[in-house]
């Protein structure tokens, strides 16, 4: 049984007459125990997706069930088990670490004693500060309490929604290696980022742009189906070295990446791109490099 | 039952938590006691007067000596020209005159008959009104005893007696209504924001998605606020009894079950306004707007209803502040049994269902 459908989703916000569309027809499936990754960047709708599946919002268009049920005639069903850790913290900042997770524990109807396994090496990092409020722990702590409390109940989903936003890179690298722990446990996880780099720790992937999935893939699915030459550019004058690889015939697109600049090839390669900089007798530096899930997500953006 | 008694328990974190906002609920009530019995009052005490003495004789000595005595009034000043009046006003030194013409003694010994004059300051019409009416008592005083050895031929005296408050206190209205205002703000106000607090701070969206029921969410907001306001009034029946003087002439038990029912309907109305606003602050303004102005203005504890005109007096009505003040006034002050106030309370209670059934109904199951 598939852990998650959803089937060409629609979500609308405003009135009939003047809305915005948050999801255009969104459909996907995710398999029992798989870390699924939904990345985009803000105001693609991953919000909104979220909610819906979570049973908080009702989607103007499209059917989706998670774990069998659907989202909307079963809502009280799905209450019951599934974990959601939503893009803002939003626990409570009065309460100490132990009253937060405690309360929850209860609302769910269970008790830190009962799934202390499953949390435990998670919660026993902010262990040592249970007598503090929430309000006053640090962004990774705080994540990690969050994380805490949605899996209190072991949920049979995780819903993340953007848990790594505003965490320091090491908490993020942190909360990853944490995910692929509770994976093993057999929990499917729907996680959402805005970063690109977390791709790559997904089972697989939806790229979503504007309410559309541009594309489903395993990470290294997307990266080989990018299928062009990708060349890495450096010089002293990065502004002017753009406009003059985008002017170059055989470039496809050309963005700022980094310290470098990106060109994907449309035909020729190195030498073609070396030899066209090299006639304006500035100093560069070119190298070829292998694509990952930004130049993807830029490629599928340029189609 | 374990979800429920774990809510309440952090609706008691977060309130006890929050020292300043506790320590305003619960002085609240002690400090407007206070400033209503010792500093806000509509009794006339100690108003300063000028008198005008063209006559000089034994008569109007003892009555201004009597004036004096009066706790109501302090003489400021003896004017000796009817000019001077006019003068003490603008300066606003004095609230009301006593002009006594000449030959007032003689008046009265000659012809059984002498005038007085008083001149008020109705620019305070209130104030004008009432000094006027003591002086005129001051003034009968004294003329009855000057007859009492005197057979008149026909004569009617009005006996007056003030029933359930003799000195005319103004205690005696203003607590039942400094209890309604106060129960008003606590639960109205607060669960109100209470409730639309979590929706700001993004807590309700994981309460929503949890299996807890929307109405165990609604009853344990509430349940802190029913158990404060009784503290509350406790508070302000202590005060009233022990500090103002004034009895609970009616029984206490019944009195407490009428407070209990009053701020079952505040909550209500509160939780009705969470339901409905998504922010703190538009909860905090219709809260006012909705429940404080009219508990004030519409409930008669300021102003009489039946001076109203009759569109107000019906708007009165809907007005729970109004039924519960009659109550509180019956019990604690007329000291009558509920036989006299079960349509009042029938009211308020109806009033109270009808808003919880609201509240629960707008409550929403999801976000949007």
């Amino acid at each position: 049984m598939r852990s998650v459908t959803v089937n060409n989703i629609i979500k609308r916000y405003g009135t009939k007459k003047s809305f915005t569309t948050a999801l255009e027809g969104v459909s996907f499936e995710v398999d029992k125990g798989e870390l699924f990754g939904i990345i985009g960047p803000d105001g693609a709708g991953k919000t909104s997706l979220f909610r819906i599946l979570t049973t908080l919002l009702l989607a103007d268009g499209g059917s989706a069930t998670v774990d069998g049920l659907d989202v909307v005639k079963n809502y009280k069903d799905i209450r019951e088990r599934v974990g959601y850790m939503p893009g803002r913290f939003s626990l409570y900042q009065d309460l100490t670490v132990q009253e937060n997770l405690d309360f929850f524990a209860t609302v769910f109807n269970t008790s830190i004693e009962e799934n202390y396994d499953l949390v435990k090496d998670i919660y026993s990092q902010i262990e040592p500060f249970k007598d503090r409020k929430a309000g006053k722990l640090s962004g990774g702590m705080k994540q990690k309490l969050a994380l805490s409390c949605a899996l209190i109940h072991r949920p049979s989903v995780l819903f993340l929604d953007e848990p790594t936003t505003g965490v320091d890179a090491v908490s993020r690298k942190e909360f990853w290696e944490m995910l692929k722990k509770l994976k093993e446990q057999g929990i499917t996880i729907l996680v959402s980022t805005p970063y690109m780099d977390e791709a790559g720790l997904c089972d697989r992937v939806a790229l979503i742009q504007s309410g559309k999935i541009m594309t489903i893939n395993t990470p290294e699915g997307i990266v080989n189906a990018f299928g062009k030459k990708l060349l890495a550019v450096k010089s002293d004058n990065m502004l002017q070295l753009l406009n003059k690889i985008k002017a170059c015939p055989g470039v496809a697109d050309a963005y700022p990446f980094g310290e470098y600049h990106h060109a994907v090839m449309e035909n020729g390669g190195t030498k073609e791109l070396s030899a066209y900089l090299e006639r304006s007798g500035k100093a560069f530096e070119l190298k070829e490099v292998t694509p990952d899930i930004e130049d993807c997500f830029m490629a599928l953006m340029k189609n | 039952m374990k979800q429920f008694s774990a809510f309440v328990k952090k609706e008691f974190h977060h309130i006890f938590r929050d020292t300043r906002t506790l320590f305003i609920l619960l002085g609240m009530p002690i400090m407007q006691i206070i400033i209503f019995g010792f500093a806000l009052t509509n009794e006339v005490k100690n108003s300063r007067i000028a008198v005008l003495d063209n006559s000089k004789d034994a008569a109007t000595a003892s009555l201004i000596s009597e004036l004096e005595a009066s706790r109501y009034f302090d003489i400021e000043k003896n004017i000796y020209s009817y000019k001077d009046i006019e003068r003490s006003f603008r300066e606003g030194k004095i609230k009301m005159a006593v002009v006594f013409p000449q030959h007032f003694g003689e008046d009265l010994q000659h012809f059984n008959k002498a005038q007085v004059q008083l001149v008020a300051d109705a620019s305070d019409p209130n104030v004008a009104n009432t000094l006027t009416n003591y002086a005129t008592a001051v003034v009968m005083d004294y003329q009855k005893r000057i007859t009492d050895d005197r057979q008149l031929p026909y004569a009617i005296n009005t006996e007056m007696r003030m029933l359930y408050n003799p000195q005319l206190k103004g205690a005696y209205s203003f607590v039942p209504g400094v209890m309604a205002m106060v129960l008003m703000l606590v639960c109205t106000l607060m669960t109100a924001i209470t409730v639309v607090r979590e929706k700001e701070m993004g807590t309700m969206e994981i309460l929503l998605a949890s299996p807890i029921k929307p109405l165990k969410i609604i009853i344990a907001k509430a349940v802190p606020y029913l158990l404060l306001s009784v503290v509350n009034v406790a508070s302000i029946l202590l005060l009233s009894v022990f500090v103002l003087d004034v009895p609970i002439n009616g029984s206490l038990p019944l009195l407490i079950v009428e407070s209990i029912l009053f701020t079952l309907t505040c909550l209500a109305f509160g939780l009705l306004i969470s339901a409905s606003t998504a922010s703190q602050q538009t909860a905090m303004f219709i809260s006012l707007t909705g429940m404080f102005l009219p508990t004030i203005m519409l409930s008669g504890f300021m102003f009489p209803i039946e001076n109203m005109p009759l569109p107000l007096q019906w708007l009165s009505n809907v007005v729970p502040a109004k039924w519960y003040y009659l109550i509180v006034k019956d019990v604690m002050i007329k000291g009558v049994g509920f036989e006299s106030i079960w349509k009042e309370t029938l009211i308020l209670a109806g009033m109270m269902f009808f808003l919880l059934t609201m509240a629960i109904k707008k409550f929403k199951i999801r976000l949007a």
